[in-house]
């Protein structure tokens, strides 16, 4: 049975990222990978087979010396709300084994190892390559295993793996809220972080409820730098960027030389 | 009944349909599907991480001297995750990609596990696994007898710094045992220290108040790409106010570029020029600080001395560094010069920066003078938001040392390296010199036992091919590396010491800081292998060797060492884990200098200028002699630091390596960036493969084409072409120091070797 979706009233986590303070140094990477039990191999340049939940991309003006610029983005899994704001994410719409699933009740959107049968329809879905496919067994080698993390299971050779907003997180402090005789909706701002968020060491990136005025992405996601990627397919990110730079901006979607940055959340704002 | 072939054919298609069609009556296919499917769910192999109850334990990253506060996250019994230390004052809670990738360097594949003996040929990998006390019984019989035959001169060691409380014990155990030749690179920090004494009189490292400047004028330092303490400047820059400004002034559009407000391109190695510029334009502008100048400085106009000769002063002296022709060294365009200039002398609070990169190349004194000397115009000096001087550690004293003859007599040799002689008075250390001055000695090696601690000079010092040749001429070389490091791996004993989190560490104030901290990294977990503090293991040996050696050492370990040396602050040290010094801000401490004149002096003395024909002549620029001849070698190839990538003794995690982008490493070429219009010019595309030759060596690379770089250049990563280590790590990429030698700065000799000459042709 569908749940219901109550949009005003649910939580809808989501992520504000500052690419004005975001230096490229891959940090939110490794704090991710230690979090979330990310493997690696001998050989990680081919970044088509490389599992990352978030990696940084480089762009670049394209102006020659000494004009260049350069920016970093880094890219979670975009936790898209879907067309209207339903639920329905590009990835959860064609899963055929019910292995990514969108929860209502914050709007994270889940991928389960154990349901999964490595089809891959949902990253021929996805428009921003946020999900990985294991092509092989995870190894880790010497005494490697002894670090892993008993709050993420291992992923195994066949499965897509993607960012999950740290939602291992969210449920520990959630069960500390129901210890501690709290509702869910009490959580702190500050009780559910991210890996990635915490590790960032210029702090780039913050995260929190969308839909809570007390939380700081409510205001920042408002700002005339904020941006999502590829607005115009309507798939809702829950991921904002800021840049005080245009070129970054217009680099977030495929604008025609005559249209301006901006012009698809003013349209947004029109339909909704 | 007669089988014909219609027959065949109507029963075996009645036969095969019934069967098909009684199979499906019977539960049996669908059980085996449920079966397979269930045992495709199986993933035995797949590790299940044990649960228990977490808990944290706090400590501090000693992956680089950068001194971050750590907190590590435990499981039961196992460390799971290491984050940042919030309240730590180094850090706040910033960590680099190299401190969170900490549990790997602990559980990985790169460990020693036990001692080893070499038992094939150097560097082959053949090992024996030896006990501790083989281990200890061999060096010691070995450092016996070098005493014995009156030699103790010729033990040598090498370890990566010569701050904290260990290399403070080496220097200890040497001078006891009869070696003045305790080696370590040095950093822009040495260069700068040695500013500091000629400029001020006083011994300490230049920290600089970054946090309250708000004009802060970079000479290529990679504040984001590595400089100082990473996690400090990350924070710093995460919280900057909105108007402090960073201009940086490099050739290649680096991650410090891309976020300061302002880059400036300038042609490599020319940084000390457009200093003393931008020193023209603000003193014949009278932008300086007058008050400053007049009561605190000395050698700002020309003076003349008891003998009534008369000396340059430093106004004078830039009177040649006009805007034209700095201009014209630089590459910057005039009017830009003398903009930054006036902005820089306008700003309350600028801040002059120096060391290239991650600043593990010291360059001349002349560079850092001329630096600093913008720092003195602007009276920045022991001043919120400018330069700090950070006084030494200082330790408990240790019981005074008995000397026998032997090693009296071995104290007393001059040291190989030529630091601290008439030629390099004030340098304490030049290991870049090594590799040549005992390549050059024929017959015996002057280094006939050498110790390698916390370093893998096999890997980190410049021209690897003649380090190789001077080490396969010492005959006994023993490597206390907790990894397989190159030189470890081309060791006769590896004696490994225990990995980061297992080990007592003390941490003095990082490169950088404006004051000064100690902070302690605790042990917060078991040793997991065979392993030993190499504090411990010296001891040790210390004591096997008896007589004044073992007398010199009256601790029982490593630890008790520790607390004995730090005493005051070791208690607290190991309650907070970190303590804060703040800087004596009483007016008469900020504005006192220790030099001849008690003032701060634009023009040291006489000592430093041996390659200067006026002995008293001031700092200026003098550009480092490049390697390669100019028609041969049409390029110049400069080094890059990157946080994702380490070129120090410890070396990348798997997990920073997997980080590294795909325009930097693919499969195990390194790829090198070249302006699009260079490679137009040498019929080069995006991705082809070419040689890089260079007067030192040759490598396979790959082309990347990139707009941000400076036409004529051609920039290689530091931190790859590692031949040890593991799979994650070995073979993969260039060594920048296979392609790139020294160069001595005439005055310290340091090295100052920003680049070589290269070539660059279609493989």
């Amino acid at each position: 049975m569908k749940e219901k979706n109550d949009y005003e009233h649910s939580k809808r986590y989501g992520m504000v990222i500052d690419l004005d303070k975001c230096t490229g140094c891959g940090s939110c990477m490794i704090g991710c990978y230690t979090e979330n039990n990310v493997p690696f191999k001998a050989d990680e340049t081919n970044k088509l087979d490389s599992i990352n939940w978030i990696q940084v991309y480089k762009l670049t003006n394209g102006k020659p010396y000494p004009e260049t610029e350069i920016s970093y983005l880094p890219m979670p899994c975009m936790q898209c709300d879907g067309e209207g704001k339903l639920g329905h994410s590009p990835c959860v719409s064609v899963c055929p084994a019910v292995a990514t699933d969108y929860d209502y009740s914050t709007g994270i959107v889940s991928q389960i190892y154990t349901r999964c049968f490595g089809c891959r329809y949902c990253m021929a879905a996805c428009p921003y390559h946020a999900r990985k496919f294991n092509w092989w067994d995870p190894v880790w080698p010497a005494d490697m295993e002894k670090y892993l993390s008993p709050d993420v299971s291992p992923r195994m050779r066949g499965v897509v793996e993607k960012c999950s907003f740290c939602f291992h997180r969210y449920q520990l402090a959630r069960n500390k809220a129901y210890y501690e005789n709290r509702q869910t909706e009490e959580l702190g701002e500050d009780e559910y972080q991210t890996a990635c968020a915490e590790a960032c060491p210029t702090g780039a990136i913050t995260f929190g409820d969308l839909n809570n005025k007390s939380h700081a992405v409510y205001q920042l996601k408002n700002s005339p730098n904020a941006f999502r990627l590829l607005e115009r397919l309507e798939t809702n990110p829950k991921v904002y960027y800021l840049s005080s730079k245009k070129w970054v901006r217009r680099q977030g979607d495929n604008y025609l030389a005559n249209e301006e940055p901006g012009l698809i959340k003013k349209i947004d704002k029109q339909h909704h | 009944m007669k089988i014909d072939r219609r027959n065949f054919l109507t029963y075996t298609t009645a036969a095969v349909l019934g069967g098909a069609a009684g199979s499906m009556l019977t539960p049996a296919p669908w059980k085996l599907m449920d079966d397979v499917s269930i045992w495709t769910q199986n993933w035995p192999w797949t590790p299940v991480p044990e649960a228990g109850p977490v808990t944290h334990k706090q400590s501090a990253c000693t992956l680089c001297p950068g001194g971050c506060g750590i907190n590590v996250r435990f499981v039961g019994t196992r460390p799971v995750k290491i984050e940042g230390l919030k309240d730590h004052p180094v850090n706040k809670g910033s960590l680099c990609p190299m401190g969170l990738s900490g549990l790997q360097y602990v559980y990985g594949p790169d460990r020693v596990g036990s001692p080893l003996k070499r038992e094939g040929k150097r560097g082959e990998g053949k090992w024996k696994k030896i006990t501790w006390n083989e281990a200890l019984t061999a060096v010691t019989d070995k450092l016996a007898s070098l005493r014995k035959s009156e030699n103790p001169q010729s033990l040598a060691c090498i370890t990566g710094s010569s701050r904290g409380t260990l290399p403070s014990l080496i220097g200890r155990f040497l001078t006891v045992y009869g070696s003045p030749n305790l080696l370590r690179p040095a950093t822009v920090q040495d260069a700068n220290e040695q500013a500091l004494f000629l400029t001020q009189g006083k011994q300490g490292t230049l920290g600089f108040d970054i946090e309250n400047a708000d004009f802060i004028l970079s000479f290529g330092s990679g504040i984001l790409d590595g400089w100082g303490s990473p996690g400090r400047m990350f924070r710093l820059f995460g919280t900057r106010k909105s108007e402090q400004r960073i201009i940086q002034i490099e050739p290649r559009l680096s991650n410090t570029a891309a976020k300061a407000s302002r880059w400036i391109g300038i042609n490599p190695g020319t940084e000390g020029a457009l200093a003393l510029g931008l020193a023209h334009v603000i003193i014949k502008e009278s932008l300086y600080n007058k008050n400053f100048i007049e009561k605190f400085t000395f050698g700002f106009n020309d003076w003349t001395d008891d003998a009534g000769i008369t000396h340059t002063g430093f106004a004078t002296l830039v009177e040649a560094y006009s805007p034209e022709k700095v201009s014209q060294i630089t590459g910057i365009p005039k009017p830009l010069i003398e903009s930054l200039a006036r902005e820089f002398a306008a700003s309350p609070r600028p801040l002059a920066i120096n060391g290239r990169g991650q600043g593990t190349l010291p360059g001349s004194i002349d560079e850092s003078l001329a630096m600093q000397s913008l720092n003195a115009l602007t009276g920045n000096i022991n001043q919120i938001g400018g330069i700090y001087i950070v006084p030494e550690q200082t330790y408990a004293k240790w019981p005074d040392l008995g000397m026998d003859a032997t090693a009296s007599k071995g104290m007393q040799q001059p040291r190989i390296d030529g630091a601290g002689s008439d030629q390099f008075p004030n340098t304490r250390s030049l290991l870049n010199r090594l590799p040549g001055l005992i390549n050059s000695v024929k017959g015996d090696s002057p280094v006939q036992a050498l110790l390698v601690v916390d370093a893998n000079p096999m890997y980190t010092l410049p021209d690897t091919a003649a380090t190789r040749k001077a080490f396969d001429k010492i005959p006994f070389i023993v490597s206390f590396s907790s990894y397989m490091d190159e030189t470890a791996a081309y060791a006769d004993y590896i004696l490994p010491d225990h990995a980061n989190l297992e080990r007592y560490q003390d941490i003095p104030t990082p490169a950088g800081m404006a004051h000064q901290t100690i902070t302690l990294a605790t042990p917060v977990i078991e040793p997991l292998y065979d392993t030993k503090h190499t504090g411990d293991a010296l001891i040790h040996i210390a004591k096997s060797l008896g007589g004044f050696v073992e007398e010199a050492f009256p601790w029982d370990d490593y630890e008790t060492f520790l607390a004995d040396t730090l005493q005051d602050h070791w208690s607290d040290l190991k309650e907070k884990g970190v303590i804060e010094i703040s800087p004596d801000s009483k007016d008469s401490a900020v504005l006192s200098f220790n030099t001849a004149s008690a003032k701060y002096e634009f023009c040291p003395a006489a000592a430093t200028r041996q390659g200067s024909k006026d002995s008293n002549a001031p700092s200026a620029y003098t550009p480092a002699a490049i390697e390669g001849d100019e028609k041969r070698f049409s390029l110049l190839l400069v080094p890059y630091d990157s946080i994702r990538l380490s070129g120090e003794q410890i070396a990348n995690s798997p997990f920073m390596t997997k980080t590294v982008e795909a325009t930097v490493l693919k499969k195990q070429m390194t790829l090198v960036e070249i302006n699009p219009k260079t490679a137009k010019t040498l019929a080069l595309k995006e991705g082809s493969k070419a040689v890089l030759t260079t007067p030192k060596g040759k490598a396979s690379v790959i082309v990347h084409l990139y707009e941000g770089i400076m036409p004529g250049l051609i920039a290689l990563p530091r931190g790859l072409g590692h031949t040890a280590y593991s799979e994650f790590l070995a073979g993969k990429g260039t060594n920048t120091n296979d392609l790139i030698g020294s160069v001595e700065d005439p005055a310290s000799g340091f090295d100052m070797a920003w680049g070589i000459r290269a070539q660059l042709s279609k493989a």
